[in-house]
């Protein structure tokens, strides 16, 4: 039982660190910014994930005390993720306006709200 | 074997680590830049961690927290800075 306990948490550690390794690989091969900002936000923040839950299981199965602490920072690492990657990715269309025209049309007469505002209608339906 | 899954870690980690510093050096626009700071405060984040386990310790989780909630506001920080010119309008 110790031996498997052991064994798991050893696979986690392997696993978060290979997925670190390869957010962080993502970061440097891949073309522009968009594009990686793929990487490090999601396999990156998975290998924080593997060793946040190898932590756990080591301090309750073999040290035998229970610690919350690792899901408050998972909790908070996958609640802030997105939100980073949207805020450089809108701070990234801002600063390149040139991107501005290979944006796919919205449908609507109101283009991209991030460039444009909201639309008026519906700006009224919300207050 | 907890011990040898560590030395890996830690080496997958600091490679990790040197390439985004690598990014962070080279990166072309200033979001690159931004971006890798925030990769590398997730896999200091993950060092830290490892060095708890080894240590066999929870003394560091409260650094670990700190580190992210630091990680996180100084990025939205700097990207609406750069946004709107201003962090708190």
């Amino acid at each position: 039982m110790n031996f498997l306990l052991e064994l798991l948490i050893s696979a986690l550690i392997v696993l978060g660190g290979i997925f670190a390794l390869v957010g962080s690989i993502g970061l440097v091969k891949l073309p522009d910014l968009l594009t990686r900002l793929h990487a490090p936000t999601k396999a990156t923040t998975l290998g924080v994930g593997g060793a946040l839950v190898a932590s756990m299981l080591f301090f309750f199965g073999i040290e035998g005390t229970l610690s919350i602490h690792e899901v408050l920072i998972s909790v908070f690492l996958f609640l802030t993720a997105p939100i980073t990657a949207h805020f450089i990715a809108k701070a990234h269309l801002h600063e390149h306006v040139e991107l501005r025209e290979d944006l796919p049309p919205t449908g609507r007469e109101q283009g991209w709200s991030t460039f444009d505002g909201l639309p008026e209608a519906e700006h009224k339906d919300h207050v | 074997m907890i011990e040898y899954a560590l030395n890996f870690g830690y080496a997958a980690v600091s490679v990790a680590v040197l390439l985004n510093l690598w990014r962070l050096l080279r990166g072309p626009s200033l979001m690159d830049r931004v971006l890798a700071v925030d990769t590398m405060v997730i896999n200091i984040i993950a060092l830290i961690i490892l060095f708890g386990i080894q240590q066999r310790t929870t003394v560091f989780f409260e650094g670990a927290l700190l580190f992210a909630m630091f990680g996180f506001i100084s990025t939205v920080a700097y990207c609406r800075f750069i946004l709107r010119g201003d962090v708190i309008e």
